[in-house]
């Protein structure tokens, strides 16, 4: 008989729709027992093939199975820096479960039946940081005695200082807002992961010697050349992705039009969900569009109906996409507990207009109705816009969520460092080395808009490249 | 981020105009003229811009002066000596292109004269000609003037009631300057209708003119978007783009709407804190 797989528990959308408080609440013991032995064991995994950083999804499962919650644990930090992080943020449907046995051949994501290992490396990094569990450091004592400047406190800038404190290296982080985090902290809603995991990762690299340094912005307070004069013998650029793209159409620039970075940082790094007590405000609309099919598109549609159920508003927040649900490259998760919740989706849409009243808000929405045609160079088949199909739609706020660019800060003054066509930083593929000798690089710098756990691979071999880099020194 | 000093520049009706004087070495170090920080009072505030209007090497601090209008700035302006501020970063946005144009004309309105003042000390050491036109309500209004007098090579001062200086607008002042005169550069801060307004006279001379925007912004470094103008037909983040740009080209409708997005939770923030 084959067993079902085992749900996560969560908070009915009813209730939890009216705040920012976790959703999934995961695995209890028993829950990850039932589902680690539903695992079975393949002989030739391919798990482990769908993780951007190969962890070994076999083995940890196996080792939940027979109890041995530290040793999975430890099992997923060989690879990854972060599970706690990981296990609520992957893309899993689309990464190891999709190369799961159990997924149905040809499926676009994972199947239902697939072994939910990111609820289970959730359950395993839980437990490791409520036991306070670390891996062993390797304290060198060359390499105790030289620092290593981080610049952005984000996934790859966490990541690569934790392996380098690990060394016994002197790690400072630069960040350039005023808390620490970057993505995990402005851009993911604390309903997706809670303020308190980012917090414990961010304290146990205090406690391992990793000095941060919020309120600094390398590039204008300080250049990478000094940098180096300041005594720090290699530099790592975990600088991200982030600035936001706009539609670029017409009244794309009336009130209560955001970009999705605006909207979510105002609301998770401000705080503006508890304004006046906090006192950045955000204006929450009677009829809210979000346009895009990512993951940002769903954080910001769910945080906006959060604020609409949270104000006593009607809840009527639509995400607009061009394509059709399957395209949409969000978390299956994410557009199920976005439906769940009450936000609504039109599919094959293009935005055309925004419409404003005299004052400069925002009114409505013109709209185009597409069908899909030829596939384009992403594998997806392309939007293609009915003639005549035009239509408004009523839209007192809308949130722009079509994607993020190189954040420039850094690069735009360092022209030694060198970029592809779309700003990026080039970079060899093995040791993430920059065009500049010392520098280093990885997470969205590199990468354009990438995973989290994609960040933190790349930070990870940065990491190794600027050891042996070091080493040699 | 300690405040080393603080005083009173211009207080009437309720409205006042603060100087404060804030520890920030590596900020000092870098900051040029035109550039901006980003500032929270504490960690529940806001982020506000500021534009640096001094520095110290010596004290390694930067001077901040500002008008007490919404809860931020009222709450900055009830810091004393010896507190600090939650965040600062900085020198943000690109600085003031500065060479030698020959004859410039620079206008301040109300405590846009402040943003003039690092300007004009630029200017006048790059050889240019300075001549300076100052506008304020009234007289108590006014600020840095004599820091200004001898900064510029000729300094005009107006108030709109006549209390001090000559009565009326900056921009009657350099209209009257334009058309005796040729100039190479007005460079303009202060209320926007007081730039737009320098803006329609200059395009009127032919001269090119530069105003510092003051948009609303969040994080200050290009991230969010909130700050975005549209420039010439192009939209600019003023964050990053800016905060100067060339006057003619300036979408003033826009800004004027798009920084009254809060005006209603402004005032209700206003009403319910008290700094």
């Amino acid at each position: 008989m084959k067993k079902e797989p085992v749900k996560a528990e969560e908070l009915g959308a009813q209730v939890r729709s009216k705040t920012f408080d976790e959703v999934v609440k995961g695995y209890c013991e028993s829950d990850a027992l039932k589902e680690a032995a539903r695992c079975i064991q393949c002989k030739n995994p391919t798990c482990s093939s769908g993780c951007p950083v190969g962890i070994d999804i076999k083995t940890f499962i196996n080792k939940i199975t027979k109890n041995d919650y530290k040793g999975a644990y430890l099992t997923i930090r060989e690879k990854s820096n972060f599970p706690s992080i990981c296990g609520r943020v992957c893309p899993a449907e689309y990464q190891c479960r999709k190369a799961c046995v159990f997924t149905k051949k040809g499926s676009p994501f994972a199947s239902n039946e697939a072994i939910n290992i990111h609820f289970l490396e959730r359950f395993a990094g839980d437990y490791g940081m409520s036991n306070n569990l670390d891996v062993a450091t390797k304290r060198d004592e060359k390499l105790s005695k030289m620092k290593v400047a981080v610049i952005g406190s984000g996934p790859a800038g966490l990541a690569c200082a934790g392996e380098l404190a690990r060394h016994g290296i002197q790690v400072t982080i630069f960040e350039g807002l005023h808390k620490t985090g970057g993505v995990l902290r402005y851009g993911i809603p604390p309903f997706r992961m809670p303020r308190t995991i980012l917090d414990f990762e961010i304290d146990s690299l205090k406690k391992m010697g990793v000095k941060f340094i919020p309120n600094y912005l390398i590039g204008k307070a300080r250049t990478i050349k000094e940098l180096f004069s300041d005594g720090y013998a290699a530099i790592f650029l975990g600088l991200g992705a982030g600035i936001p793209s706009f539609l670029g159409i017409k009244g794309e620039n009336l009130c209560n039009i955001y970009s999705a970075n605006e909207f979510l940082t105002r609301v998770n790094l401000m705080s503006a969900y508890k304004f006046p007590e906090f006192h950045t405000p955000v204006n929450i609309g009677k009829h809210i569009i979000v346009i895009g099919g990512g993951n940002t598109a769903m954080d910001a549609a769910r945080a906006a109906l959060r604020l609409q159920k949270m104000n006593d508003i009607p809840a009527d927040t639509t995400i607009l996409y061009r394509r059709t649900e399957v395209e949409m490259p969000a978390r299956r998760l994410e557009i199920e507990h976005a439906r769940e919740e009450g936000v609504k989706f039109q599919f094959l849409v293009k935005p055309e207009e925004f419409l404003g009243d005299d004052k400069g808000f925002v009114r409505k929405i013109k709209c185009l109705k597409c069908e899909l045609g030829e596939p384009d160079s992403s594998g997806r088949r392309r939007p293609v816009e009915i003639k005549g199909s035009e239509f408004e739609s009523d839209c007192d706020m809308a949130v722009i969520a079509v994607g993020l660019k190189a954040n420039e800060l850094l690069t735009k003054v360092t022209p030694e460092l060198k970029l592809d066509k779309y700003g990026d930083v080039i970079v060899d593929k093995e040791t993430m080395l920059t065009s500049i000798d010392g520098v280093f690089a990885g997470g969205d710098i590199v990468g354009g808009e990438g995973t989290v756990i994609e960040a933190m691979g790349m930070a990870k071999r940065a990491s190794r490249a600027i050891v042996n880099y070091l080493l040699k020194r | 981020m300690k405040i080393l000093n603080k005083k009173v520049l211009g207080e009437v009706q309720g409205i006042k105009i603060t100087m404060l004087e804030v520890a920030a070495p590596d900020i000092a170090r870098k900051a040029k003229a035109g550039q901006f920080v980003a500032l929270m009072v504490k960690e529940t505030g806001e982020r506000i811009p500021l534009t640096i209007v001094d520095r110290s090497d010596k004290n390694g601090s930067i001077t901040l002066i500002f008008q007490e209008a919404g809860l931020t700035t009222r709450l900055l302006g009830s810091l004393n000596i010896g507190d600090s501020l939650y965040a600062i970063v900085g020198p943000l946005g690109h600085a003031t292109e500065i060479k030698k144009y020959g004859r410039i004309i620079l206008v301040g309105g109300g405590v846009g004269i402040a943003e003039i003042y690092p300007v004009a000390k630029a200017f006048k050491k790059a050889g240019n000609n300075v001549t300076t036109i100052l506008g304020t309500r009234t007289k108590d209004l006014l600020i840095l003037e004599k820091e200004l007098k001898e900064t510029s090579d000729i300094l005009h001062v107006v108030t709109d009631d006549g209390s001090y200086g000559k009565k009326g607008f900056t921009t009657d002042v350099l209209t009257d300057l334009l058309k005796k005169d040729r100039y190479d550069l007005v460079y303009a801060v202060g209320p926007i209708p007081m730039m737009r307004r320098v803006s329609d006279i200059t395009k009127g001379f032919g001269v090119k003119t530069v105003v510092s925007l003051n948009a609303l912004m969040v994080d200050a470094t290009g991230m969010c978007g909130c700050c975005r103008v549209t420039v010439g037909g192009a939209v600019k983040f003023s964050c990053v783009d800016g905060p100067e740009f060339d006057a003619g080209d300036v979408d003033w409708d826009e800004l004027v709407k798009r920084n009254r997005i809060y005006e209603d939770k402004e005032k209700h923030i206003c009403k319910l804190i008290q700094p």
